[in-house]
């Protein structure tokens, strides 16, 4: 009369004996990945991409926090065909004017056009947002496959690495970057990106180091099977989700750190429509013309909760528990 | 505590317990003398931990609907404030859940958890409540007490903690105990040992218990009288040894055969599952799965009448017609 | 108990030797020659010659590293090439206390105003209170502190003139006169703490009180004052440490930013003003300074969890 006890898969991170495999299923499935032929894909779990989509779907927060970042996304994209100037034109006679009929959201001290403005500084935020958290994505990856499948000393001599990577605050790390970089969007995308290695790499690693104890890859390196491009195979589809949700979180503090040290004056140079540095120039007029800071201000504030809402959201999107409801 | 055993500690009449649309519990009358001791038998989703819940007063409106009479020694439950409510949980009725370990504060020591219904109801000060609970592990069993009480659940064995947990149930004398599932998360070996204890301990107080149980063997040794429950009503009640030995209702009579004999070779299961609390039928809610069921079963509930000695809800047992089963 | 922490010790130890290095071979990478910035007006071949030998600038990269290591541990940070100040005073003494009076301040706000925030909206799941809550919580941890600090001084300082736009009292030496120069400032980097602490809290109590013992608690006649207040609290303190000592990025991050937009002399302003002024000398210490204390507060944030649970505990 009572339930059966679900059975379980193999134990994660536990060394396994290939011998009797705690779930049997599992295995079989392993073992026809095993016999496939090292060019094809392995099939990947049946829509699984539908699957992580309807996930997202179902998370309010995801799904505004989408919203949001989309049409900020949108508007950087479509920034050259609806801006209405040139966002580094200056025209000292229409300066500080305030929103009207030509300039929408009016202008700033230089006169140069604040909506304009808005949507290239949309498409520098976003663009160096994405670009920081996807090479430090790509850095992390590096990292932690080789960290995980060379093992032994260059693996504990990676992680110590990615441990002094970590021992610093971020904001610190990425002022010391441009310190020694220089200043300019180029510079500020490295410094950025170098401080989010840390996070991946170690995720990278980990289940690296999960799926090579599983018993499928023992048989195979037994066999004389390569185990590298099985555990490749294997990895991703695992380590996506997770990595995603990093992703997701870290983009927001890309933008931010980045509009901060602009802000500083050690970020991106005058004249780049970047919303930090308007908000910085915004400053002195904060009572004569609060547009000139309130717009990149707001601006950025709504993308930052957005982004806020999308990063939460895909992390409770992809957390086990949600798996049941 | 006032004698006279012939009044009722617990009388429950007609209690109906809805969760949003569905009716957990479906007019449940039941009674309960002083010193005497109660099983509810059932499967998983009949509804008896909800019962055990309702008494003790942890489910209330407005969470759930409440209909009908709870009343605990001349008090109606249902209508109590929570303030007053307080003052009987821990103090006159007490609690033994199936899960020690998760029933335990992690980050307080056994000791002070004890303690607790000590110092509120009965308004012992530190050193008396510590004295008294050292007594109290020592009753239930638990070596070097003293030095217990500065143990965090943790660092207990499962029947330690659920020691732990008798203990504090019985902290405050209480006359009545509801233990539900006491024993189902241990292992074999101790779980007779848990039974004893409790028993041993109930009697010595002379209070009255209700066990929430699966297993109908434990229930015919512990039990004075027996309720077998399903789909949220009670199908059959009255004395164990009566009703286990020979029951009336299809469904008891379908338990007592999944028990496996020692000397038997076969597994009689009962066939299909509980229905989902919201999609029961008018009639008997077992008529679904009985053996014995006709067209009448579904459509009328049979209502819980006295039979050779016990109460039974069955048209069948009572031998009233049911129609041909198509 | 003692193994590992012997076995902890020593890894941090070996961080911060990395990171040591890692602030050595800044300073080494940064552009500009050190030696010709420090004689300044002074400069001549010779003198150039002379000072180098004397920095040890012209011996291999590793003993240099020896040779500024030893002397960083001794407190010899070198001097600035503007105000010819020891750096070390001017960092440790001067700068550090500043920030961490801001800090603390701040996340003391933070703790008062979040954890009874988080508490209500967790009560009251799904009503209103719990939607304000939840939607504010979200709105101060995204919104950018730089910004926030602009709009603080406009409406609190200049507008209605009950707070000092800048400037700062040190509150050792004049207690109100230093909490009111403080007061913007630690409001601001709050806003980002709180909003994380209350929805943390939150999130923390809804799962607490789902858990078994929270109906064993009541069901031996506690008032809910005190199963709220006592037992749950105290099974949510560990995920709400937990998430403080994890976001320590985020509160330093707001403490420079602050620190920049409110003109207090903290490490975040003596950070940033240096790169401007291209002073890595400074920077260096700078990052050495917040690195290290950065280390120490995790480690000690992670003896914090074995004793707020029981469970992590070894006998």
């Amino acid at each position: 009369m009572s339930a059966t006890p679900a059975s379980r898969g193999p134990a994660s991170g536990a060394a396994t004996r290939p011998v009797l495999p705690a779930d049997a299923e599992a295995c079989v499935h392993d073992a026809a990945a095993l016999f496939s032929a090292p060019g094809s894909a392995a099939p990947p779990p049946s829509g699984a991409l539908a699957r992580a989509w309807r996930r997202i779907r179902r998370e309010r927060s995801a799904v505004i926090g989408l919203c949001i970042v989309g049409a900020f996304a949108l508007l950087a994209l479509l920034a050259p065909l609806i801006a209405t100037h040139d966002p580094t034109e200056q025209n000292l006679e229409h300066a500080l004017m305030p929103p009207g009929a030509e300039h929408w959201l009016g202008t700033d001290s230089f006169g140069q056009d604040m909506y304009s403005r808005l949507l290239y500084g949309a498409r520098l935020a976003l663009g160096i947002g994405f670009a920081s958290v996807g090479l430090g994505l790509a850095g992390g990856m590096v990292i932690g496959l080789v960290a995980g499948l060379v093992g032994g000393w260059v693996e504990w001599a990676l992680m110590r690495l990615v441990d002094a990577i970590l021992a610093f605050p971020e904001i610190i790390l990425a002022i010391a970057f441009v310190a020694v970089l220089g200043l300019g969007i180029d510079k500020v995308i490295y410094a950025l990106a170098i401080s989010f290695v840390g996070p991946f790499a170690r995720i990278v690693r980990s289940d690296v180091l999960q799926v090579k104890s599983r018993p499928f890859v023992e048989a195979a390196g037994l066999m004389g099977v390569p185990q590298t491009a099985l555990i490749v195979r294997h990895l991703l589809p695992n380590v996506m989700p997770s990595l995603l949700v990093q992703a997701g979180i870290r983009i927001s503090t890309a933008i931010l750190l980045e509009s901060g040290l602009s802000f500083f004056g050690i970020g991106v140079v005058p004249p780049t429509p970047d919303w930090g540095l308007m908000i910085a120039e915004g400053r002195a007029f904060i009572t004569m013309a609060p547009w000139i800071s309130g717009v990149p201000g707001i601006a950025l504030a709504v993308l930052l909760v957005g982004l806020t809402l999308l990063g939460d959201g895909l992390r409770d999107a992809f957390s086990p528990r949600s798996e049941g409801r | 505590m006032t004698t006279g055993t012939g009044e009722a500690l617990l009388r429950i009449d007609r209690l109906s317990l809805k969760r949003g649309r569905n009716t957990v519990l479906d007019e449940v009358s039941l009674s309960l003398g002083r010193g005497r001791s109660l099983g509810l038998l059932g499967e998983s989703g009949a509804g008896k931990s909800t019962l055990a819940m309702a008494i003790i007063g942890l489910l209330r409106e407005p969470e759930v609907g409440l209909s009908g009479s709870l009343v605990f020694d001349g008090t109606e439950l249902t209508e109590l404030s929570e303030s007053r409510f307080q003052t009987l949980r821990g103090r006159r009725i007490g609690l033994i859940f199936q899960d020690a370990m998760g029933s335990l504060d992690p980050c307080f020591t056994v000791g002070s958890q004890i303690c607790e219904p000590l110092r509120r109801h009965l308004k012992l000060d530190k050193r008396q409540a510590l004295d008294r609970a050292a007594q109290l592990l020592d009753s239930v069993g638990i070596p070097d007490a003293r030095a217990r009480l500065s143990a965090y659940p943790h660092q207990l064995s499962g029947g330690m903690q659920q020691r732990v947990m008798i203990a504090i149930a019985l902290a405050c004398d209480p006359e009545l105990l509801i233990a539900d599932e006491p024993t189902s998360a241990l292992d074999v070996t101790i779980q007779a040992q848990i039974m004893t204890l409790v028993m041993d301990r109930v009697r010595a107080l002379g209070s009255s218990a209700v066990f929430v149980l699966h297993d109908l063997a434990l229930a015919a040794q512990v039990c004075d009288e027996v309720a077998v429950m399903y789909g949220g009503q009670i199908v059959e009640t009255g004395p164990s040894a009566l009703l286990l030995g020979s029951p009336l209702h299809p469904y008891t009579q379908g338990l007592r055969a999944c028990v496996v004999e020692l000397d038997s070779h076969e597994l009689e299961p009962l066939a299909g599952n509980v229905p989902d609390p919201g999609d029961m039928p008018p009639g008997c809610r077992f008529a679904t799965r009985c053996p014995k069921a006709g067209p009448r079963c579904t459509q009328v509930r049979p209502p819980l009448v006295e039979l050779e000695g016990r109460r039974v809800a069955c048209w069948v047992a009572q031998g009233e017609p049911v129609g041909v089963a198509s | 108990m003692f193994r590992s922490a012997a076995g902890k010790g020593l890894q941090t130890l070996l961080v911060l030797l990395i990171v040591s290095i890692a602030s050595f071979w800044f300073l080494k990478l940064a552009p500009g020659d050190p030696v010709t910035l420090l004689l300044g007006s002074e400069y001549s071949p010779q003198a150039h010659a002379r000072l180098t030998r004397e920095l040890g600038l012209d011996q291999p990269v590793w003993t240099q590293y020896g040779l500024w290591l030893s002397r960083f541990v001794q407190g010899d940070w070198g001097k600035s090439f503007i105000t010819r100040d020891d750096i070390f005073t001017q960092a440790v003494f001067q700068a550090l206390p500043v920030t961490l009076a801001l800090a603390a301040l701040s996340l003391a706000l933070a703790l008062l105003v979040g954890v009874p925030a988080g508490v209500l909206a967790a009560l009251r799941k799904g009503r209103w209170p719990d939607y304000f809550v939840s939607s504010l919580s979200v709105l101060g941890s995204a919104f950018p502190s730089f910004y926030l600090g602009i709009v603080l001084i406009w409406v609190f300082g200049v507008a209605l003139g009950w707070f000092p736009t800048m400037g700062f009292v040190r509150p050792w030496e004049d207690l109100v006169g230093g909490l009111h120069h403080l007061a913007l400032p630690a409001i601001t980097l709050a806003c980002y703490y709180t909003g994380l602490i209350a929805i943390t809290t939150r999130a923390s109590l809804i799962e607490v009180m789902n858990q078994p013992f929270i109906k064993a608690v009541r069901a031996r006649g506690e008032p809910m004052s005190r199963v709220v207040g006592v037992h749950a609290m105290r099974n949510v303190l560990m995920p709400l440490v937990t998430v403080i000592g994890l976001q320590l990025g985020g509160l330093l991050r707001g403490a420079v930013m602050t620190e920049v937009v409110f003109a207090v002399p903290g490490l975040g302003s003596m950070i940033t003003t240096a790169v401007l002024n291209r002073e890595y000398g400074v920077v260096q210490a700078g990052i050495m300074l917040t690195a290290l204390f950065f280390v120490l507060v995790n480690l000690l944030v992670d003896q914090l969890y074995t004793l707020l649970d029981p469970r992590l505990r070894r006998r």
